[in-house]
């Protein structure tokens, strides 16, 4: 072996680069990085969605000129007026709740031992099915599955068949609110069922063991310690269910009948057709108060501590 | 790292979203994105009856002297089944010009379609009620009289579009439960037929009641079915407030209508000849027909949008629809009367016996029965100011109606 010289390490030559600065700096100072980090996505999720939320509420305040249907920025609080003194349209809005508020609990019962099931006993391979069984229905367009409730629902169409030969007779439940309900249920129970999922595969079983051994039976084991945990999931499922039966306006469209007028509705009718986009804005405020108290309530219920 | 985050966070979210409220007040002093700039398409509405001192905005816009090369495409806001591929296919061979359709339901969304965005997204739209725009040629000359320069497109002797075709608001009924066609439109009013009648979810259905109450009310003293006073507005509102339980549906969509009577859940009601043609084509036992009292009904246009951004297009379209074989097509199709006189023969050729069905050869005897849509203003026809507005009927439907 030749005896060479020990191989001097070198120091590696400090590159004075822009970008070799500029990194230190930033490294240095942790604010900047996270200011310039969140600054695009806050500013497209501020400008572009919230601004125009804002203008569209903004014009609320405005009217129109009835006959040329030109907005007119005169400032005013005559829609709200119109539509609170107005008994039409206060029944609207009571109704839009009461059925986001049925919804909500039929969607919750019907959820809730889905969720359970698939978290707790069900084995991985049905789990996994019973997921692709809830997730594909999303993957189909929203109006194929309102139709197709349409074809089921119609006089003599399947319900009715089926009703029929249990000897209940024709049920006519086509444009009828019962029709509304039911598409509402079908449509948002996928998003009702994933959270509570979520929460319930969260619990260890030792806490129910504990409570069986503490001498709780099913139903008070239930009650005293899955439900309270299992709450969270379920104020987070109702915010989806809730929201979206608030706006929604094609299913009572397709499937409701003359009293399936609800804020959407409302809201669909005065912006493409009688061009009262300041009414239609007015209107548009009344979901977003309600659904602001709902948030400020679900926050408090615990709903967003698993974010 | 994770605590140095937590500490960190609130900050630079701070001065982030300060940026961006700064930004939304900057937004928001401007002009709002929403306010309707687009005066000069669509301002001035439905002198129904002639001038009644309004003046028209676009009235002395430059007019194209001649019909340029097209432009490859035309956007067009229709009526379902006025753009069926049957006559759009040979006129995008034969000029090179795509058709690209936009379907409205009511000529309230036709007017706010025209005017979303300025003005600028649609070269013309087949209204039936005013609008401001202009037209050069068609086969007008061809054109019966009555709709060469009829009041709802020709304002002052200036041409805002071509009229196109028009027909009747029918009583459409199924032969199996009416073996004999209603002589009358009371039976849409009749107890009898609860849960089983649909008219349209429109606010002009209000005229309808109107033309109804003109016959069995005469003490109201209605005239003319879209200008009502207050009393006779109410009368017609109490009259379809009255309707309102013995309606299965308010149909938006033509199809909605179509489905309905297909499978059952209606069996009488309003409509439009579309929706005659299209269960007469599935041969179900539809008939359908002016009732005693009368009916209302609609004259289309075809009106250019005064910013269309295909103008050429928009001119060989207004000359293509114009002519007599195309009329007859759209005539049979959609079950209307065409208003090009030299229809007639065409629509016997494709259809036997179709020119008399459709009265596409006595027009004016038929047509003095039908009351044509047209934008009711608070100015009555004898210049007093006592009419119900339009945006009155909208809220009355949806508050008093439904």
């Amino acid at each position: 072996m030749t005896a060479t010289a020990a191989p001097v390490l070198e120091k590696p030559a400090q590159r004075n680069t822009m970008w070799s600065r500029v990194s230190a700096a930033l490294w240095r100072r942790p604010w900047t990085r996270a200011t310039i980090l969140l600054t695009p996505p806050l500013a497209w999720f501020v400008l572009i969605y919230l601004a125009s939320l804002a203008v569209l509420l903004i014009t609320a305040f405005w009217q129109i000129n009835p006959f040329t249907t030109n907005i007119e920025r005169v400032w005013s609080l005559n829609n709200f007026t119109a539509i609170f003194t107005s008994p039409a349209y206060r029944a609207i809005i009571l109704r839009t709740v009461g059925m986001a508020a049925a919804v909500t609990v039929v969607d919750a019962a019907v959820a809730f031992p889905f969720a359970y099931f698939m978290a707790r006993i069900a084995s991985p391979r049905t789990r996994t099915a019973l997921f692709v069984a809830i997730l594909l229905p999303l993957w189909a367009s929203y109006l194929a599955k309102v139709y197709s409730w349409l074809v089921i629902f119609t006089r003599g169409g399947i319900l009715d068949w089926a009703s029929g030969k249990i000897g209940l007779g024709q049920v006519h439940l086509l444009y009828t609110n019962w029709a509304v309900f039911t598409v509402f249920c079908y449509l948002w129970l996928p998003f009702m069922i994933i959270p509570v999922y979520a929460a319930l595969e969260r619990i260890p079983a030792s806490q129910i063991e504990a409570s069986q051994d503490l001498g709780g039976r099913t139903w008070r084991t239930t009650r005293l310690v899955l439900l309270p945990l299992a709450l969270p999931g379920i104020v987070a499922g109702s915010i989806f269910t809730f929201s979206l039966t608030l706006g929604d306006y094609i299913t009572p469209l397709l499937v409701g009948g003359t009293s399936a007028e609800f804020i959407g509705n409302v809201i669909y009718t005065n912006i493409g057709i009688a061009n009262n986009v300041p009414f239609a804005a007015a209107m548009a405020c009344i979901p977003i108060a309600i659904m602001a108290i709902y948030l400020l309530g679900a926050r408090a219920l615990g709903a967003f501590e698993a974010i | 790292m994770m605590t140095t985050w937590a500490r960190i966070s609130p900050r630079p979210m701070k001065i982030a979203l300060g940026l961006a409220v700064a930004a939304i007040v900057a937004a928001g002093c401007g002009s709002s994105g929403s306010s309707a700039s687009s005066g000069a398409t669509s301002s001035s509405q439905g002198t129904g009856t002639g001038t009644t001192g309004l003046t028209v905005p676009t009235a002395n816009l430059p007019v194209l002297k001649k019909v340029g090369a097209g432009e490859g495409q035309l956007n067009l806001i229709a009526w379902s089944g006025y753009l069926d591929p049957k006559w759009v296919k040979p006129f995008e061979q034969q000029t090179g010009c795509q058709v690209n359709a936009k379907y409205a339901n009511t000529s309230d969304e036709m007017v706010a379609l025209m005017k979303d965005g300025g003005g600028g997204q649609y070269d013309m739209v087949s209204s039936s009620g005013d609008a401001d725009l202009r037209i050069l040629y068609a086969s007008w000359k061809q054109f019966f009289p009555a709709f060469q320069s009829p009041p709802f497109n020709t304002i002052n002797g200036v041409h805002y579009g071509v009229s196109l075709q028009w027909g009747p608001n029918v009583l459409m009924y199924n032969t199996k439960d009416f073996p004999a066609a209603p002589p009358s439109w009371d039976v849409i009013y009749n107890p009898k037929y609860k849960g089983q009648v649909t008219v349209p979810d429109n606010p002009i259905q209000i005229a309808d009641a109107a033309l109804y109450l003109k016959t069995h009310n005469p003490s109201l003293g209605i005239t003319d079915p879209y200008e009502l006073t207050q009393p006779q507005f109410q009368a017609a509102v109490s009259l379809l407030a009255g309707q309102r339980p013995l309606i299965e549906k308010y149909w938006d969509l033509a199809s909605q209508e179509i489905f309905d009577f297909k499978n059952g859940n209606a069996i009488v009601g309003a409509g439009w000849p579309y929706q005659v043609s299209a269960l007469e084509a599935d041969k179900f036992p539809i008939g359908s027909e002016v009732p005693s009292e009368g009916a209302t009904g609609w004259a289309d246009t075809w009106m250019l949008a005064a910013k269309a951004p295909h103008p050429n297009c928009a001119y060989m379209w207004m000359q293509y629809i114009s002519t007599p074989k195309v009329q007859a097509e759209q005539a049979i199709t959609y079950g209307e009367t065409p208003d090009n006189s030299l229809a007639c023969g065409y629509m016997d050729q494709m259809q036997p016996g179709s020119c008399a069905q459709y009265h596409a050869n006595a027009p004016l005897s038929y047509l003095s029965t039908i009351a044509l849509w047209k934008t009711p203003i608070a100015t009555c026809d004898n210049g007093k100011p006592d009419c119900v507005p339009y945006a009155e009927w909208v809220s009355a439907w949806n508050t008093q109606v439904k």
